[in-house]
Parts: C-alpha cells; structure tokens; sequence
C-alpha cells in the first residue's frame, strides 16, 4: 500500500507540470496576451503605414480645421465657417435632444399601453396587444422610413399646409408652431415656478410628518398644484404680461415665423417613441405581473381602494422588476438615434460621416463615436443604478 | 301501513339547474369584460371609436381599394394626377411590389442563376423543418449538416466559380436573399462565439476574463452602425496595402462581432442561474472543465436563457435592415432603392413597399418568438416552483 501510494506520488510530481491548473492557466495566459501583443502591432504596423501611403496626417488637429458645410437642424449658434469640432458639438445635441425627447415619450406611452394590456376590458386588451406584437416584430428602421417616407413626405406642400389648431400648421417641410417671445420681466414667472416647487416641497414634508404624528391627511397634490401653477401666474400677472407669441405666417413658398420642427426629427422622433414603446409596454406588464397576487389582495384587506392599491403597493414593488431592463431599452433608444443618418437628419453620426468624407480622419472619428456613445451608455446606467438602488428593496 | 313508509331514495342525479341569467350568455360576457365599471364602459367605448376609425381605413387601403396589377406607376394615380383612378382614391398599390417582387426577393443577382438561390432555400427549408419539429429522430445528424455542412453548400451554390456554376459577386446580392444570409451566418457564429465569450467573463484568469468584459461591455456600449461603420471603413486600414475584403464579408463580421457581445451576456445570465452544487457535483465526479461545461452546466444553462437568445436572434435578424447604411441592399434597403424608381413614382409607392417589407419582416420575426415559447414550454422540465 504504502509503496503503492509513494508510487503515484512520484507520478504526478514528475508530470503536474502539464497538468497543473495553475501553470496551465498562466501559460494560456502568456500565450492569449503574446497573440494579442501581436495582432495589435499588426494592425497599427499596416494603420501607419496605410496613412502614410495616402497622406491622412493623425491626430485630432482637424477639429480646429473650419467644416464648411451646412447643417440643417442646430439648436447652438453654427455656421459653415464654424468648427469640425463645433459640428460634432452640435451632432451630439441634436443626437441628445431625440434621445430625450423619445425616451419620455416612449416611457409613458409604454406604461399606458402595458397597464391596457393587463386591463380587464377585453378590447382595450386586444387593442395593446396588437399594438405590441406589431411594433415589437418589424426594424425600427423600417418604422422610421414608413413615417420618413409613407406618411410626412407625401403631407401638401407649404401653400396648401394643413391648419391646426393654435395657430399650428402641418406640411412637407414639418410641422409649425408659435414662437414663445419672452419680454422684460419674464424671470418673475420663473421665480414664481421655482417658489411654487420649494413650497410644495415644504408642504409635502409636513403633512407627512403631521400624517405619520397624528394620522391626518392632507391634500397635497390639489396644493402642490395650486402651488406649482398659481406662483408662475402671479408673477406673469404681476410682470404685466410679458410674452408675446410670433405665429408662423403663410408665404408664397414656405411658412416664415414661428418654430419649425423638420419632418426628420419628426420621424425619426416618432419612429423610436413608438417602437420602444411597445418593449416598454411589455416590461411594465412583466414587472406588475411579477407582484405575488397576495400582496394586493393583503392591501385589500387592510381597506385600500384599487387605486391605492395600485400606487402604494403595486406600483413600488414593480418598479423594482421594471427598473433594470428599462435602463437597457433607455440605452437602446439613444444607439438606435444613430439611424438618423437613414433619413438624414444631423445627428452626431451623420455629422460624423460627413466630416469623415471631407478629411478622412477614420481614426479618429470612430474613436470620437466611441468615447461619446459610451460615456452616453455609461452615464444613463449610472442614474439608472442610483435610481434603481434608490428604490430597491431595503433589507434590514 | 309499513310496507308504504318507505323512504324515497333518487336513483339518478338530479339536473342541474341553469345559471342565473346574469351570469351566462353573451350579455354576461360583454357586462363582465367589457362594461364592468362606469370607467370600464367609457373605455370601451373610446376604443370601439379607434376600432371602428382605424380598421376600415387600413382594410379599405391595403384590400378593397388596393391596385394588385399594372405595369407602370398610371395604374396607381388618380384622375388629377394624369391616371384613371377617381379623384381623391387612397390604396395600396401593390401593383409596384408585384413588379418589383423578383428585385426584393434577390436583387440584382442574375435572372439565369437565380434557380441557385431558390435551390439553396430549399436546402435551407428541408434541413430547417425537421430540426424544429421535435419528433423527428436523427437530430444530431440533423444538426450538423445544417450548422456545418450546409454553409459550404450554401457558399458552392450562392457564389459559385465553382463546377461550371458562373461566378456571382456579392455586389450583385441582394432583397431578402442578403437579409437571410447574414442572420444566418450571424446566428450560427454569435452563438459559439457568444458560449466562449461568456465562460472567459466567468473564467478564473483574470487576463482572459479582462479581455471578454472590454471586448462586450464596449461592443454592447456602441451603436450597431458604428461598429458596422468601423468594419467598413477601418478594417481596411488594419490590413496590409493591397489587402481588400469583400464589403459583403465586412458587414458579417461586424453582425456576427455584435451579435456576440449581446449572445455572451444572455448566456452569462443562465450560467449565474445554475445551482452552485451543479458545479461542485461535476467537479466531485472528477470531470475537467471541458467536460463539466459541455455536460453539465451548458445543458441546463442554455434551457435557461432560450428566450433571451430567441430576443437575440430577433434583435440580429431587425438589425440586418442596417447594413442599408453602408450602402448595402438588404429587403429593406432595395425597397427603398425601388422607392425612387420614376416609373412607379405615386405617392402611395412609398407606404405599399414599406409595407410590404414590414409584412415580411414581421412574419419571421413573430413565427420565430412563436417558436420560443413553444420550445420553451416543451423543455420546462420543472425548474418552477
């Protein structure tokens, strides 16, 4: 036995070198980062090469360097003499300004439609149903091109523009609105809001405090919005008025005045809010279908009426669920804003591709696309994650 | 007088009576889903308003007042628009994708070779229908001549230059044809790619798992277009002068490189799901890593997560539609490009093809989610409690 032992020890010493996990792991290590080490030499080796053959000088010098080329839709001062950096400035806006908008948008026809799909009126149901199956099921590009393409392109053409109520007008060149023109004295309206909102704040913070004492209620949403409306009011009351509005006017060609939202930003603007919508939808459904049904049943017992039911127990607990993979359909609206480009409307990819085609800087601009998209990506994650460790479930 | 006390004794079951008239019926059905509440009732009504506003315009559009035949764009306009139409029609014209029906099908590949597509989607069918139906026997064999002997096949028949068979350039590729090919090819590379991919993000070497988290968490942090825009024009650059690849081969590798990252973090999830004693039992068994990950964990893991690699799959087989940006014609991109053709030009041309590519789109799309929960409910073999 003994002797049988010693034996087998002697055997895998003589052979743990090959066998040893730990040597073998360092040395598929060395061996994966000495492959890496090459490929990349490789490939900066054939990169300065390549660029030294068709003379791209590197670097981001070529920021400083004037764009000359016009951008349709800015909403920071630019011009054709302004600065290859100024155009990706102002790309990243625009592309910022769709994801914004599209994500509130989005956000609450995405609850809407999946609170309908759990609705018990029969046809609200199979409405919500269809509407998720269909938007769930075609390319978001194809949703942009049938708004793009079907649906404003073929709107009359600015002499027949169709009126809409105030003083709005809708045409293949976009949709008009009046403009807000704020005279002197405006910043007593927003004092007003901002007083409003503090004392609402206050408000809200006692009647909690005296409802947890003493059990009272207090009607602080009436208040808060009284509050909240009735400051601005004074304060545009008290300012004599000051706003005038500039309402677009019909001419031969084009409608002059007011504010001109343009059909790309339309379309592309509706495209992402729709289909998004209908992913939200189902994650809202999935999140309040994943409250036990205990739970309202218990919130029944103690005497709540449905809809206290739905926002103090429900609702809190399903946003745990809904959080996380909403932070990721955040995400994906803001990526898919890069099919802009489809439809032509400036947004920092689109920007970016033009600016490649005059200076041929690759390089450099997918790095500047990179660096942006993930520090977009990164810091929508991380108000997600505080938002989300904000509402999740204090253990204690 | 005793023989007559017997007590009664009911030797059949008694019928049952009906249900409350409240409760049966079609009246009980409408009052229970549909007008419930006061709230419930005003509801339904706004959403029979939107039903009955919406549903005839889109039938009357895309069936009853549709244009099925014609040969130019005349067939599709109105009296005031130089066509015979009465003034003032609104319908489909599904005349244009009639036409156009062979160009969206397979582009501009050769009307002569085009035998050789439809050849290759029949292989692609009889080798596809039996993998799915699960009854069918020989699934291994099954299996791989469809992840690995049919893509050789495919490559012979598609591109040809091969056994007297003319070759076509992947320039001329096109339609429907290029949406399948790179979801396939994207589906067959990303899940092997995705399997490896996840394992080095759990791996104990802290080099490998450093290089997996960069390589996913940046491909997953950047638009598809960007990455298929590096594939396009950096890929170039990284190559020795002289070097080309096909543009066609570049917006594959960008899919597959992306429907990786995504396929890694689905089936990371599934492998987090698994009981640590499955490891530890694979491990007590005395089997090495290889074998616990290919026998025991990956099994149960990828059961897991079917769903969520079935979302991929869908997400990749939408996301094909943006190779359009880098110039290349996929279902989506040629109806476009069929869009702008002067002879169809109407202004129901645009809605009839984008519709019809939506339709297409939409049907493989839902078959493929059907399938998933099909499947899904066949292999739950009781993980629920």
């Amino acid at each position: 036995m003994t002797a049988q032992d010693v034996n087998r020890a002697g055997e895998s010493s003589r052979t743990s070198l090959i066998y040893d996990p730990r040597v073998r792991s360092i040395f598929f290590q060395v061996l994966l980062i000495l492959l890496l080490v090459f490929g990349i030499w490789w490939i900066v080796d054939n990169t300065i090469e390549n660029l030294r053959r068709s003379n791209i000088s590197t670097g981001f010098g070529f920021l400083r360097g004037r764009a000359g080329f016009d951008i349709s839709v800015s909403l920071i001062p630019y011009s054709s003499d302004s600065t290859y950096g100024r155009a990706i400035l102002v790309g990243l806006v625009n592309t910022l300004v769709v994801a914004v908008t599209g994500i509130i948008t989005a956000t609450i026809l995405g609850f809407l439609v999946g609170v309908a799909r759990l609705s018990r009126n029969w046809l609200l149901r199979q409405i919500a149903t269809v509407y998720v199956e269909v938007f769930r099921n075609i390319p978001p590009l194809l949703v942009i091109f049938f708004w793009y393409l079907g649906v404003l392109s073929i709107l009359p053409a600015p002499r027949d523009s169709i009126e809409l109520p105030m003083g709005s007008y809708l045409n293949s060149r976009g949709f008009y609105f009046p403009r807000f023109i704020w005279e002197q004295g405006a910043w007593l309206v927003f004092a007003g809001f901002v007083v409003g909102l503090a004392l609402t704040w206050f408000v809200a913070r006692r009647a909690r405090a005296r409802q947890m004492a003493t059990g009272q209620q207090f009607p602080v949403l009436w208040t808060g919005l009284g509050l909240i409306f009735g400051f601005p009011l004074l304060g545009f009351a008290l300012a004599g008025f000051p706003l005038t509005l500039e309402f677009p006017v019909a001419g031969t060609f084009n409608l002059t005045g007011g504010v001109n939202v343009s059909p790309e930003f339309l379309s592309l603007y509706l495209a992402l809010s729709f289909y998004t919508a209908a992913f939200i939808a189902e994650i809202v459904r999935a999140g309040i279908l994943g409250v036990s049904g205990g739970q309202s049943e218990a919130a029944a017992a103690l005497g709540l009426r449905p809809g206290k039911v739905l926002r103090l127990v429900i609702i809190p607990q399903a946003l745990r669920i809904i959080i996380p993979p909403l932070t990721s359909q955040y995400l994906n609206l803001t990526k898919n804003s890069s099919l802009a480009v489809a439809i032509g409307y400036p947004d920092l990819y689109a920007i970016g591709g033009t600016i490649l085609n005059q200076t041929g800087q690759a390089i450099e601009i997918v790095v500047i696309f990179m660096v942006i998209y993930l520090s977009i990506s990164l810091l929508t994650s991380l108000f997600m994650n505080w938002f989300n460790a904000r509402i999740a479930l204090k253990e204690r | 007088m005793q023989e007559h006390d017997m007590s009664w004794v009911r030797t059949e079951m008694a019928l049952a009576e009906a249900p409350p008239r409240t409760e049966a019926g079609a009246g009980a059905w409408i009052r229970k889903n549909l007008f419930a509440t006061p709230v419930d009732a005003i509801l339904t009504i706004f959403s029979a308003l939107v039903v009955a506003w919406f549903l005839p315009q889109i039938l009357n559009w895309s069936l009853f007042n549709a244009v099925w035949t014609g040969a130019d764009r005349t067939a599709c306009l109105t009296v005031d628009q130089g066509g015979s139409l009465p003034s003032g029609w609104s319908g489909a014209c599904w005349a244009f994708v009639n036409a156009k029906f062979g160009q969206f099908m397979f582009g501009r590949y050769p009307i002569d070779e085009r035998w050789r597509v439809i050849l290759t989607a029949v292989i692609f069918v009889a080798l596809l229908a039996p993998l799915l139906i699960p009854r069918v026997p020989y699934k291994r064999l099954n299996a791989i001549l469809f992840f690995a002997v049919f893509p050789f096949i495919a490559y012979f028949l598609l591109v040809g230059g091969f056994f007297g068979l003319p070759y076509i350039e992947t320039s001329l590729w096109g339609g429907l044809l290029v949406t399948l090919v790179i979801s396939y090819v994207g589906i067959v590379v990303s899940l092997p790619l995705g399997i490896i991919l996840a394992l080095g993000r759990r791996s104990k070497m802290p080099i490998i798992k450093l290089i997996c988290v960069i390589f996913i968490e940046t491909v997953r942090g950047v638009p598809l277009v960007t990455v298929l825009f590096m594939a396009s024009f950096m890929l170039p650059l990284f190559v020795p002068p002289g070097m080309t690849f096909d543009k066609f081969l570049r917006a594959l590798v960008g899919v597959a490189l992306f429907a990786s990252a995504y396929m890694a973090e689905v089936v990371r999830g599934g492998l987090q799901a698994i009981p640590k004693g499955q490891y530890e039992g694979a491990d007590s068994l005395g089997l090495g890593y290889w074998q616990k990950m290919g026998l025991i964990v990956m099994p149960q893991a990828l059961k897991l997560v079917i769903p969520g690699i079935v979302n991929t799959f869908i997400g990749m087989f939408k996301d094909t539609t943006l190779v359009l940006i880098i110039s290349m014609f996929d279902l989506l991109g040629i109806v476009k490009q069929h869009l702008s053709d002067a002879n169809w030009a109407t202004p129901q041309t645009a809605k009839s093809g984008l519709v019809f590519a939506a339709i297409v789109f939409w049907l493989f799309c839902f078959g493929m989610s059907r399938y998933s929960i099909y499947m899904e409910r066949r292999l739950d073999t009781g993980h629920r409690r």
